[in-house]
């Protein structure tokens, strides 16, 4: 479980995110949503240490994160798989040598058992036998793959997946949508996604927070989303022609 | 100033939270063949015929029958060893393999996979910064010596085929009240020098921000602000240890 409090965040004087407080919790994945520029991915990076908040707190389970020292940081993030945007493959490095990444330079594993263990990941997104494959050889959804047995090849306890769906077609993405909380309820982990795609939303969106301007506008499940009574809300929401037609 | 003081932090962090020593091996051998091997070449290049065009020119400008052939030689040598094969090179060396760095750490950069590295909770300045500044301080100062050779080898073949002085007075002026201090001068400038390209360079492409035209704009600086590194440590450490 992840609880932030309080969350601020400016840039150059310019409030980004203004108070966000909220849970994230175990075994479901949780969306956090909004327009483009809202603060989601600043939020994100906030809760992941990549930007440091000015004010509030983050808690990985009981352990403070904000003020951890080095040490602690270093023990939470190891706990840590996160999926980029634009899936952040180190391109000079193979698939199987991407997924092996973290066994190599984290752990002491014997090398028969990284194996082992990348081929169960890489297997376990639909990407068996791709091992020997550059980033730039495959498509941009087996990237977003690859970048998921990335994250979960060290058994991270925490997700984060930034945009998940960004630049993919729609099939694609739910195949996306779908591993990620396949992968959510079986390892029983906290997931984290970003995303502004309300298939998404309508897909995996067991727990929504929803950023407008800064500020949580609106909190609920994929369930609660058509009688929010939330104005910015509903008017995201139903932006697309497909929710018109639903509503 | 900033920049500076950013600067005295990011050389700070090179040295803590660092992964295990195994980890630093492969990255360090692989960086000595991106650094040193890829560049020898270029430099091997270079020098000969800097030292080629040296022995000729200084032939040119020293017709007079007071002094001795083999002065051209023992002209040759010193230039060479005291500012050609460490600065020269040094300045090609960071073209070369500072734009290199400060290119590829620019991109991993703006493609995220050193944030990538941070959530991993690995200390990417150290991972991917301190291989760079141990390959270039191992290689540089062996591409030196190899361009100091070659610049001599290469004064040698000019200087017997144009006729400006024969083999005999050449090697006669190369041995002739040889300072092996000047040796210890340069391997020590090249120390220097290969320190400043590496850190400066990987330094400019890591604090890189936004898109590939900031890339070019980072890599492009990396050089200015190497080859000026380099001009001013020459100067400093011609006064500190000429005296």
């Amino acid at each position: 479980m992840i609880t932030i409090e309080n969350i601020h965040k400016s840039f150059q004087g310019k409030s980004i995110l203004n108070g966000i407080s909220g849970v994230f919790e175990q075994g479901k994945p949780n969306l956090i949503i909004g327009a483009s520029g809202t603060g989601k991915s600043v939020l994100l990076k906030c809760i992941v240490g990549l930007i440091p908040p000015d004010e509030g707190h983050i808690y990985y389970d009981d352990k403070e994160f904000t003020n951890a020292s080095r040490d602690l940081k270093t023990e939470i993030r190891r706990e840590i798989g996160m999926l980029f945007q634009g899936g952040a493959l180190f391109d000079s490095k193979t698939v199987e040598q991407n997924v092996m990444f973290p066994l190599d330079v984290l752990t002491k594993m014997p090398a028969g058992e990284k194996i082992d263990r990348v081929n169960f990941c890489l297997e376990r997104v639909g990407l068996k036998g791709q091992n020997n494959k550059m980033p730039s050889e495959i498509s941009g959804g087996m990237q977003k793959r690859v970048g998921i047995a990335r994250a979960i090849v060290n058994s991270s306890r925490f997700l984060f997946c930034d945009e998940p769906n960004s630049g993919l077609d729609p099939q694609t993405s739910i195949l996306i949508d779908d591993l990620i909380l396949e992968i959510t309820e079986e390892y029983n982990i906290t997931t984290l996604v970003v995303t502004h795609d309300m298939n998404s939303v309508l897909g995996i969106g067991s727990r929504i927070m929803f950023l407008y301007k800064g500020v949580k506008c609106w909190e609920g499940t994929k369930d609660e989303i058509t009688d929010s009574g939330v104005k910015e809300f509903d008017d995201f929401v139903f932006a697309n022609k497909v929710m018109q037609r639903l509503r | 100033m900033e920049a500076l003081g950013k600067y005295f932090i990011f050389l700070g962090k090179l040295l803590v939270n660092r992964e295990s020593f195994g980890t630093y091996v492969k990255l360090v051998i692989d960086e000595c063949m991106a650094i040193g091997i890829n560049s020898i070449f270029l430099v091997s290049l270079v020098s000969f015929f800097m030292g080629a065009v040296t022995t000729i020119q200084t032939a040119y400008n020293l017709i007079s029958p007071l002094i001795p052939d083999y002065v051209i030689s023992l002209v040759v040598r010193d230039m060479t060893i005291l500012e050609l094969a460490p600065t020269i090179i040094g300045v090609i060396y960071a073209g070369k393999v500072g734009s290199s760095m400060a290119s590829g750490l620019g991109t991993m950069r703006i493609s995220e996979q050193i944030d990538a590295l941070e959530v991993m909770g690995i200390n990417s300045t150290s991972y991917l910064v301190l291989p760079k500044v141990i390959g270039s301080v191992l290689m540089y100062p062996l591409l030196v010596i190899l361009a100091g050779l070659l610049s001599m080898i290469g004064g040698y073949l000019a200087g017997h085929l144009t006729g400006v002085i024969t083999p005999t007075e050449y090697i006669y002026g190369i041995r002739f009240e040889f300072n092996p201090y000047m040796v210890t001068f340069a391997m020590i400038k090249s120390l220097a020098f290969a320190f400043l390209v590496a850190t400066i360079s990987s330094f400019k492409g890591y604090y890189t921000t936004g898109g590939a035209v900031e890339v070019g704009k980072a890599s492009t600086s990396a050089v200015t602000q190497s080859v000026i590194a380099i001009l001013t440590a020459d100067y400093l450490l011609a006064q500190l240890l000429l005296k």
